[in-house]
């Protein structure tokens, strides 16, 4: 189906796409990139960040095909304002949140009222939807008032992720799949937390407006919703709809 | 449209105040010992404190990210100290920012102390001036162009600091979201009336404090003589 599609394209003209992806998706992006290209020898061009600063790039003209989100709500809002095609937001994966800590030492909810802890990163909850759910945890436990002197801001998820590693936060809240992209020597411990402490973090796709008739993206597109996709999105720590 | 919180504005000035004392103290000995110095390590000094102009912040700011990690011998001593973390914290940003302005007040001393201030302390030595009585009463007095320059210079860089604190502050109010932070943040959720407020707000400052090293140095000559 992709040689196909790749056949009938103009080589020259738009053989490659760029994918604005959301940081906790990257790694699974760069997998998901490799097999599509050898598939069809498209050629996808990725930019990641938090999913506010992409959408706020795309806002402003970015000139992006495809945006994998980290959340529902700013998909939705490109498509009502007119910058993303109407036809096929879809659902690509639905994260965990996981409270994590490079060390062995087991990780449970309660290694959040440890006195040891002294520094707590999260990602920005007005940017990064990681960010938003570890809130929405720690509302619901109770903890917010508690931790709010030992909380940090990383910019994304990925940066909280860089200030977990390097010790600087003796724990952080990143996604699942980053601890699970990990070598299990250096992946540490963590906890994942139970889905219904905090709203879904489902992260969805939309073709931005303007890339329709870029084949690669159009091909992207689909094939991000092809079984072989899934299995691998799934392999990485996401639930799929 | 409303007036944005102002608590960030507070935070850079403290941090650009305090980083410019700590850079005064530790500036001016070492701009003088390079312009007295005739060891042929000298150049090796002068490229390694000119090299916050051209290192990126990301670099200044991941080493900073790890030097100040409880896990390096840095952060470490620092929390064994304090009880607290050196990143996230307002001492870090200290530390980053007195790294990142080093040359903004070193060179302009250094060429202050250089020049006709030398031939004036070696005066001074022969009427039997205490090197340190000298220094204050000849060569001082004669550098205050420079010190003015170098103070202001490190000042003003410090408030448009933005990439070394963002890799290393945290983004904690009220202790590490500096001016820069918060517009940075402002811009990326799309508000843009706070952004356009706090920016105007940093280059009136930014100017006025330009201007103010500008029309010091058009009154005062290069090097005042004795």
């Amino acid at each position: 189906m992709f040689g196909a599609l790749a056949n009938c394209s103009e080589p020259q003209a738009r053989s490659t796409a760029t994918v604005a992806v959301a940081t906790n998706f990257k790694p699974t992006l760069e997998q998901l990139a490799a097999d599509f290209e050898t598939r069809t020898g498209y050629e996808l061009e990725t930019v990641s960040g938090s999913t506010g600063k992409l959408y706020a790039q795309i806002v402003h003209g970015a000139p992006y095909d495809i945006f994998l989100a980290a959340d529902q709500a700013r998909p939705k809002r490109l498509i009502q304002d007119g910058r993303a095609t109407h036809q096929g937001r879809f659902t690509y994966a639905i994260g965990g949140l996981a409270l994590w800590s490079p060390r062995k030492a087991e990780i449970t909810p309660d290694s959040l009222i440890e006195p040891e802890l002294s520094r707590l990163a999260l990602a920005n909850p007005d940017l990064a939807p990681y960010g938003l759910a570890a809130m929405q945890l720690l509302d619901r436990l109770g903890l917010t008032e508690t931790l709010q002197s030992k909380i940090v801001f990383g910019e994304s998820v990925g940066q909280t992720f860089a200030f977990v590693s390097t010790g600087n936060a003796n724990l952080g809240f990143v996604s699942a799949a980053q601890v699970l992209a990990l070598p299990e020597d250096v992946r540490g411990s963590y906890w994942l937390v139970p889905r219904q402490l905090h709203d879904p973090i489902a992260q969805d796709a939309v073709l931005l407006e303007g890339s329709g008739q870029n084949q690669a993206a159009v091909a992207f597109f689909s094939y991000l919703q092809s079984p072989q996709a899934q299995e691998t999105i799934r392999l990485s720590g996401y639930r799929i709809e | 449209m409303s007036l944005p919180d102002l608590s960030a504005l507070w935070l850079t000035l403290q941090l650009a105040l305090i980083t410019t004392i700590v850079l005064l103290i530790i500036g001016t000995p070492t701009a003088w010992w390079l312009a007295q110095t005739r060891s042929r390590l000298k150049p090796v000094f002068e490229a390694f404190i000119a090299l916050p102009l051209v290192l990126p912040p990301t670099v200044l700011g991941f080493y900073l990210l790890i030097a100040m990690s409880p896990n390096s011998w840095l952060g470490g001593f620092w929390v064994s100290v304090t009880g607290d973390t050196l990143s996230f914290s307002f001492a870090g940003l200290v530390i980053g920012s007195v790294i990142y302005s080093l040359p903004f007040m070193i060179q302009p001393l250094q060429t202050a102390f250089e020049g006709p201030v030398k031939q004036a302390m070696r005066t001074a030595a022969s009427l039997r001036a205490s090197p340190l009585d000298a220094f204050f009463s000849v060569a001082v007095p004669m550098s205050v162009r420079g010190f003015v320059t170098a103070i202001v210079l490190s000042f003003a860089h410090t408030l448009g600091e933005f990439g070394v604190v963002l890799m290393v502050g945290g983004n904690v109010p009220e202790r590490t979201r500096t001016i820069s932070i918060e517009i940075y943040e402002h811009v990326e959720t799309l508000n843009y009336g706070d952004a356009h407020a706090l920016s105007a707000i940093l280059l009136v400052v930014s100017f006025l404090t330009l201007l103010s090293v500008f029309m010091f140095n058009k009154r005062y000559p290069a090097h005042v003589r004795v």
